[in-house]
């Protein structure tokens, strides 16, 4: 691509400057994408830098008068309130939100790479490795979602770890059955017959011609994942299959405790439950713009 | 119709094999003596010799496997370890609970969800359809958890117009015939338990059903945009048609097809959002067993209960897929 520019004379005037950069620019004047990114950099300024911004620690424990009462809502020394056990709930959902990333972007990755490997085989060797492939995804993707990643965290014992891969499988066969589906119709395309014709090897076809183009339906896959992944892991969390130690700080967790104290003290579903649906409307937003802006047929 | 039927069913048999496979495993590749680890603290030396007999431990593993698939095949699931009651028994008396909540839910999601895409795309790009957008973002984007909490907080601790848990007032003495609570109640020949058990059903069906709302209003939105660009709807209009005659007979007859199989393929959610759901509103429910047997380490019972969610949900893709086959001749003959 870039020497393709280089020949052409003041490559400015030229509308169109690649597939990247073009799909970039489209993103960028996607409003709702912006606002998806902009709530995701939100996101992960609050992962990142969360022992800053956190005023407590959140295995800190305050007290509150009466002590036999409901823990106290939102004020001015604690934003958020406390919750049951008197940790501050601000720096709590603060600090969960260090695990939501962690462990949503991990599994995500843990997922592409598993379903990547299975579906570049499958997509590439086509014939019987492929059939044989795609029924061991048919098995996997005959066990709904959640349930798979219940039972493999029933499975292998609470843990981090083990949420981690309880979610990546979740995800798997589904990028697995994607890349396949997308590489079998690349397979016939003229431009891989043209390489083939030129004497390029079996894995350079794939590597060079074949998985790059299949690329972008994966990218958006794996930005909606991470939506997905964050709302499961919570889930799993609000399950009680969440991190061995029940004081961590997660957001399902949080709120699994918070069901006790529906009456007396809301705040404590509110701000946890208010932290997931902004990270995933992010990576929602995200997904969906950059469907639009790496595939611009689809945008009206 | 015959033939893709009978292709269909054969090809979901190595499925439900493989899977029984991993199922299988599930059990025997536990960390330690598995006899051990599914007993855990009620293992005594009784009881785990009872076990090690039972599962054939002392054999080679596919014999344990050709043992197992056997009492499969016979209908044996195996039975609690923690109350010794089958699971089969268990599911019956549960299953209907989670129908009866899916149905609700899907009826509530396709119910709003139609209605709300063809507002959407009918004032395409206009406040309306921002606000249908908005609508299907957030859907897709709250957790069931957290809807179901938020709601039982406002409409039923705040409002007091629903109640927060259950499928009906526990007071009420009567007798479960199907276990269906809407039927039961009628059966019972009382309208007000009737309403009392549609009551428990509400808040439910919508925490439920938000995620596929939120698919079925953008599919819906979509697809009714797809065909209103295309050249019958046009000429439809052309010839003079009134708005609702075109609505009615040229777009949504066309846009009902990807619909349709945005509905079907949605059951598998909902089997799998029943889990979370039956857990927050205590619904007695297969989902809710499932949790709970988990947090006892009852794994014989976490076992069949994949193994039957996923017969279920290959049963219903097998039916959605017949019935869409149905609709739609070109796929027959593919």
């Amino acid at each position: 691509m870039t020497t393709a520019a280089a020949t052409v004379p003041r490559a400015e005037a030229r509308v169109s400057s690649g597939l990247w950069r073009d799909a970039l620019r489209r993103l960028l004047r996607n409003r709702p994408a912006l606002l998806g990114l902009f709530l995701i950099g939100v996101f992960v300024t609050v992962a990142v830098l969360a022992p800053v911004i956190a005023p407590a620690d959140p295995l800190a424990r305050f007290t509150w008068n009466p002590p036999s009462g409901p823990p106290p809502g939102p004020a001015a020394n604690h934003l958020f309130g406390l919750d049951r056990q008197g940790h501050d709930e601000f720096s709590r959902v603060i600090f969960g939100a260090r695990i939501s990333l962690f462990v949503g972007v991990i599994s995500v990755i843990m997922g592409l790479a598993m379903g990547g490997v299975v579906g570049a085989i499958a997509g590439a060797a086509g014939g019987r490795i492929d059939n044989v492939l795609m029924r061991v995804v048919d098995v996997l993707l005959a066990v709904p979602g959640i349930l798979l990643a219940i039972g493999i965290v029933a499975w292998l014992d609470r843990g981090l770890v083990q949420i981690m891969l309880a979610v990546a499988a979740t995800n798997a066969p589904i990028f697995a059955r994607l890349l396949r589906g997308s590489l079998l119709a690349i397979r016939e395309s003229d431009y891989v017959l043209a390489a083939r014709a030129l004497g390029a090897s079996g894995p350079r076809l794939l590597f060079r011609h074949m998985i790059p183009n299949a690329l972008t339906p994966m990218i958006v896959a794996a930005t909606l994942a991470l939506a997905t992944a964050i709302i499961d892991v919570a889930g799993l969390g609000f399950l009680g299959l969440g991190p061995p130690d029940p004081r961590t700080a997660e957001w399902g967790t949080m709120l699994t405790d918070s069901t006790v104290a529906l009456r007396s003290a809301p705040h404590l579903i509110f701000f946890p439950g208010v932290a997931i649906i902004i990270s995933a409307i992010g990576f929602n937003l995200l997904g969906d713009g950059l469907r639009e802006s790496l595939d611009p047929r689809l945008k009206r | 119709m015959l033939k893709y039927i009978v292709r269909r069913v054969l090809a979901a048999i190595p499925v439900l094999f493989g899977l029984s496979i991993i199922v299988f495993s599930f059990i025997h590749l536990l960390p330690g003596d598995p006899a051990v680890a599914l007993l855990g603290q009620h293992a005594t030396p009784d009881r785990v010799a009872k076990i090690r007999e039972d599962l054939g431990l002392d054999h080679p593993l596919y014999v344990q496997y050709l043992a197992y698939l056997g009492k499969l095949l016979q209908g044996d699931l195996g039975k609690s370890v923690i109350n010794n009651r089958p699971v089969v028994g268990e599911f019956a008396v549960r299953f209907p609970g989670t129908v009866e909540l899916t149905i609700a839910a899907l009826v509530f999601a396709v119910g709003l969800g139609i209605p709300l895409g063809r507002l959407g795309a009918r004032h395409v790009q206009g406040f309306r359809d921002g606000l249908v957008t908005v609508i299907s973002l957030v859907g897709i984007s709250i957790p069931i958890f957290v809807l179901g909490l938020t709601l039982q907080f406002f409409l039923s601790v705040q409002l007091k117009w629903l109640p927060t848990s259950g499928r009906i007032d526990p007071r009420l003495d009567f007798e479960a015939v199907t276990n269906f609570m809407l039927v039961d109640t009628l059966l019972a020949g009382r309208w007000d338990w009737f309403v009392d058990a549609v009551k428990h059903l509400i808040l439910p069906a919508i925490a439920l059903g938000s995620i596929p709302l939120a698919i079925i209003t953008r599919i819906t939105r979509a697809a009714v945009l797809d065909v209103t660009n295309e050249d019958y709807v046009r000429t439809a209009r052309a010839k003079g048609l009134n708005e609702h005659r075109v609505d009615d007979r040229h777009i949504m007859r066309n846009a009902w097809l990807p619909v349709t199989t945005v509905i079907g393929l949605q059951v598998g959610g909902l089997l799998a959002g029943a889990v979370i759901t039956e857990s927050v509103f205590s619904w007695n429910g297969v989902g809710k067993y499932v949790v709970e047997a988990i947090k006892d380490h009852d794994y014989f019972v976490v076992q069949s209960m994949i193994l039957i969610f996923a017969f279920i949900f290959l049963v219903v893709n097998l039916v959605v897929d017949v019935g869409y086959a149905f609709l739609n001749p070109r796929i027959r003959y593919s």
